[in-house]
């Protein structure tokens, strides 16, 4: 390879060429001169017999080139010079490109992150999730001992449940969310600790034996200012001593894809940290995730019937306890309940935004093909010159490919930069929720590969013209002027385009609508103008004796407040972020009270009397609690509407029936409240009942609602200075419910914000694909028009001449976006809740936006089109 | 101008006629060709330009060197050199196309040549 030292000799090289050559011309031309010519001439004579000079240095520099490198750079500078010369086309080319490559980067960084790899951990691809076929994932201490110790398909499993604890660690304690978890839980996912160590299996040695945390890197970068000698020191943890042991490390962020964990404790300690314990009761259903790798051979469908067959077991030994459950594995991150609609979505965007980028690169297709067309006259020139059709392929596919990685490049700095921002956001203060999308290399090499793919076919639609160029033809007519009534490849491009486009504006339509439509249904409560308080008495270390009646204390010290009209406690309020309750009921006939013959699974809030009156429900029958509604009273409960409808036969005649809880109890039902929604707004009409405060095991964490019409901040200092009064150390969390509302707005949010996202973009790509097809038309056909004008046309004949033809392509378009649209939002009504194709409001939204949509872009070219000032125009040609 | 239309070299043969040409003595580009012509009795009616490529890639095979110099009409001029390599390939070439020029010869006019 002898090209290295070649490179650097070049320019002397092309120097002694070009020299050599000029003195050759000027040598002939001398002697044709001795022989009697004119010097023009001889001049002209020298130049013919030496042939073609450009192409004779050309192949005599290619002798010394490192061949392909250099003919492509050539290729690239001669591409820059071509594309800065029309410097609107490759700004508008280069904008379409950034932005569907960088909504597929977008949507790509999410699938990657929340589908294609949720949790960060080694040999992620043998860890499950034990999911219930149902999708829930619950389940007991008790059981996930059992499953533990009896399944043979898992190398260990480790279990965790979601917690909430206040810290105080000398400074003023605050509230912080994270994981009570198996202390092997680090074992089982091979976690090595940042800092000091991570707590293991030895560490467990019965109830309260490991007070032991530990913390996540970004807690303990934002909370300790990553101060290495945080470990061994003693914090409190709802007033019980633990030890920091150690800091888990940045990559790590737990099991559950959206939560990022402040904390993790052994969940041994559980009694200490929350004043009570659920680890001995088997009906209990806390732990969140039960996961572990499987043993190396063994196949997930073996490993379904080993728990399969211990859940059998657990069933027959304890029937009121365990349903006939049948198991399944789920990937570890995403919780069982979030994952289908989760995977839906992201799978529903990827497609979106799939065909955003099919939809720009038809664009730039037709772009491509009007730039093109606009060049055969040079195309033509350069062939006739002796140029091959292959080098001028080459040259408009290099144009194409500079385009897209430009493209590429800028959509690609947008979406890192986006992604980011969505990886550190925090929708809520004081729950680590947040989108874990770490941008990652993959990101990049699809990016890469889109750009690549993309220009490579936008690049493909002019071929046909340049190879069917017939230079002759060409050079001696001009423009060839094929004013074409046939049906072009441009034309199939913009319509495929529009259709896409139409689609994607169909779609965003229905899930805007859908989600508006959410937004204004009932939800059974009226939030308007109530506060929240969420307190937790077990983390000031109240014991149970002693909570209902500082709970009594706290609610009449809150109705007291001025202006405060009504004042309820909860055990969660409907719709909030903490998640709610639910208890199997039993007709009153049942007598084999297991729970495979509850009549339902339903909802269940533990409130004060007044509850009801804060919260804004309707009690349609029956009445409310009293505080005379306890122990020594017969158990009493409210139930909503379609509790009453579903088990007791209806509303109307539902007080006075009574029905059964699993321990054998009948329950008086004394009133009817009206349905709501409780866990998410997208849930279908669900069984609730409601008991009195005053019958239930005291609560310690609960809520408060204060219902007045004064400014929220004095009532919040009001509430806070009369709670305090009661004791000073109780931690508080004051809100507005409708803030607290947003939490369970948030999917629903997130999904029509990114649908509407992708529908705005294809709106924008519709407008410059009829804009540059419109544009283009015109100013074809400018002479045309001029003349038609100058014959006489009127304004609307001259419009229908040059902008019928993009018009109507655009109607065609339109038409078939929105069927396939309307076929495509069967699809998308699985995950939008209440999205209906069958909405005339949608298909009148669709028509008007797309006839604006063609209003807006081919206004531009019409005015030009009625511009057209004949005189000038023939005087021209 | 011309009877007949000209009619491409096969690849190789300037470089041949070049490495020929310069074996006798040292010539520029001009000359080159000038000789070419004449002793082909113009016959050969080469593109004047055609010369550079080959002659570069003689030079880039090392098969000949070049130096800037004056000639006996006082111009500036560029001569060529044959290399020795260049004669052991001139003389690889002449044997082979010789052969090749007697098949051909002997496929279109078999008669004449079995006469010979």
């Amino acid at each position: 390879m002898n090209w290295i030292p070649n490179i650097f000799r070049r320019s002397k090289i092309h120097d002694d060429l070009s020299e050599e050559m000029r003195l050759h011309i000027e040598e002939r031309t001398e002697q044709l001169m001795g022989e009697g010519m004119s010097p023009e001439e001889a001049g002209r004579q020298a130049r013919v017999a030496f042939g073609n000079r450009t192409l004779v240095e050309e192949r005599s520099r290619a002798v010394w080139m490192w061949p392909t490198v250099e003919s492509i750079w050539g290729d690239v500078r001669l591409a820059l010079r071509q594309l800065r010369r029309s410097p609107g086309f490759t700004v508008a080319a280069i904008v379409t490109l950034a932005l569907a490559i960088g909504a597929n980067a977008v949507v790509f960084g999410v699938l990657n992150s929340l589908v294609l790899r949720p949790v960060n951990v080694s040999h992620a691809d043998s860890l499950y999730v034990i999911n219930h076929r149902t999708d829930d994932s619950w389940e007991s201490y008790p059981n996930y001992l059992d499953l533990r110790d009896r399944t043979r398909s898992f190398d260990e499993l480790a279990a965790m449940e979601l917690s909430q604890v206040a810290l105080d660690s000398g400074k003023e304690p605050s509230r912080i969310w994270g994981f009570e978890t198996s202390a092997n839980y680090f074992e089982v996912l091979n976690i090595r600790p940042y800092l000091g160590r991570l707590f293991q299996a030895s560490d467990e040695r019965g109830v309260n034996s490991a007070p032991y945390i530990v913390l996540s890197y970004s807690y303990w970068q934002s909370h300790f200012q990553a101060d290495r000698n945080v470990v061994g020191r003693v914090v409190r943890v709802n007033k019980h001593p633990f030890t920091i042991i150690g800091v888990t490390p940045p990559e790590f962020r737990g099991t559950f894809t959206f939560f990022n964990a402040n904390f993790y404790l052994p969940i041994v300690n559980q009694d200490q940290v929350r004043g009570d314990s659920e680890l001995n009761k088997r009906g209990s259903r806390g732990l969140i995730q039960v996961l572990g790798h499987l043993k190396a051979g063994v196949a997930p469908a073996q490993a379904i019937a080993d728990l399969d067959r211990v859940g059998a077991g657990l069933e027959k030994a304890y029937p009121k306890e365990n349903t006939h459950e049948e198991f399944a594995l789920g990937r570890a991150g995403l919780p069982g309940i979030l994952g289908r609609p989760v995977r839906a979505f992201v799978s529903a965007l990827t497609i979106l935004a799939g065909l955003i980028l099919l939809a720009a690169c038809a664009n730039l297709g037709s772009l491509f093909a009007a730039r093109a067309s606009d060049r055969s006259r040079e195309v033509a020139l350069r062939l006739a010159l002796g140029s091959s059709r292959k080098r001028i392929l080459r040259q408009l596919m290099t144009e194409a490919l500079l385009i897209s990685l430009a493209g590429g490049a800028a959509g690609l700095f947008g979406s890192v930069a986006l992604l980011r921002r969505l990886d550190t956001w925090q929708p809520f203060s004081g729950v680590p929720i947040h989108v874990p999308v770490r941008p990652d290399a993959n990101i990049y090499l699809v990016a890469l590969l889109l750009a690549l793919v993309s220009g490579l076919l936008f690049s493909i639609v002019p071929v046909r013209q340049v190879l069917r160029t017939n230079p002759y033809e060409v050079v001696k007519a001009g423009m060839s002027q094929r004013a074409g009534r046939r049906l072009t490849m441009r034309d199939i491009l913009l319509v495929a385009q529009i259709a896409i486009c139409a689609v994607l504006v169909t779609s965003s339509m229905v899930a805007v609508r859908g989600l508006v439509r959410a937004l204004h249904s009932n939800f059974g409560i009226e939030p308007n103008n109530v506060m929240l308080v969420e307190t937790d008495l077990k983390m000031t270390g109240y014991r149970q004796e002693n909570i209902l009646a500082t709970e009594r204390r706290m609610i009449e010290a809150l109705e007291a407040i001025p202006g405060v009209e009504h004042v309820g406690l909860v055990n969660f309020p409907p719709l909030g972020r903490g998640g709610s309750w639910k208890t199997n009921v039993f007709r009153d006939g049942t007598s084999d009270l297991r729970s495979a013959n509850a009549a339902a699974n339903a909802f269940m809030y533990v409130m004060s009397p007044d509850y009801l009156h804060a919260a804004g429900t309707t009690l349609l029958e029956g009445r409310t609690f009293t505080w005379r509604d306890d122990g020594s009273a017969p158990p009493a409960a409210l139930v909503n509407r379609a509790f009453a409808a579903q088990i007791l036969g209806s509303a109307s005649n539902a007080v006075g029936k009574y029905y059964k809880v699993a321990d054998g109890t009948r329950i008086e039902v004394v009133g009817v409240v009206e349905d709501g929604k409780y866990l998410s707004v997208t849930e279908a009409q669900q069984p609730a009942v409601f008991l009195p405060v005053t019958q239930q095991e005291p609560l310690g964490e609960q809520w408060m609602l204060v219902r007045s019409s004064r400014d929220p901040e004095q009532i919040a200092a009001a509430v806070r200075a009369s709670l305090h009064s009661i004791d000073a150390g109780m931690p508080l969390d004051i809100l507005l419910w409708n803030r607290e509302l947003d939490f369970s707005m948030f999917p629903a949010r997130m999904a029509s914000l990114s649908l509407g996202v992708l529908g705005v973009m294809g709106a924008m790509l519709s407008i410059t694909g009829i804009f540059g097809m419109a544009a283009y038309s015109v100013s074809k056909r400018l002479r045309e028009l001029g003349i038609r004008v100058a014959l006489g046309a009127k304004r609307k004949e001259v419009l229908q001449a040059a902008l019928g033809r993009p018009l109507r392509l655009l109607a065609i378009g339109s038409a078939a976006g929105l069927l396939l649209g309307l076929l495509a939002t069967r699809v998308l009504a699985y995950i939008v809740y209440q999205a209906t194709p069958r909405d005339p409001l949608v298909l009148a939204g669709v028509v008007l936006a797309m006839v604006l949509l063609g209003l807006v872009a081919t206004w531009i070219p019409a005015q030009r089109a009625l511009a057209v000032d004949p005189m000038i125009l023939l005087r021209e040609e | 101008m011309r009877e007949t239309t000209p009619r491409d070299l096969f690849p190789g043969a300037l470089e041949m006629m070049i490495l020929e040409s310069l074996r006798r003595q040292p010539a520029h580009g001009y000359a080159l060709v000038q000789h070419i012509q004449q002793r082909s009795n113009n016959l050969l009616q080469v593109e004047e330009g055609s010369l550079y490529p080959a002659l570069q890639r003689l030079l880039k095979a090392k098969q000949v060197k070049a130096e800037w110099g004056v000639s006996s009409t006082n111009r500036k001029v560029r001569t060529y050199q044959i290399t020795a390599a260049g004669v052991r390939h001139l003389e690889q070439q002449i044997s082979s196309f010789e052969r090749m020029f007697e098949g051909i010869a002997l496929v279109l006019n078999p008669k004449k040549a079995t006469a010979n």
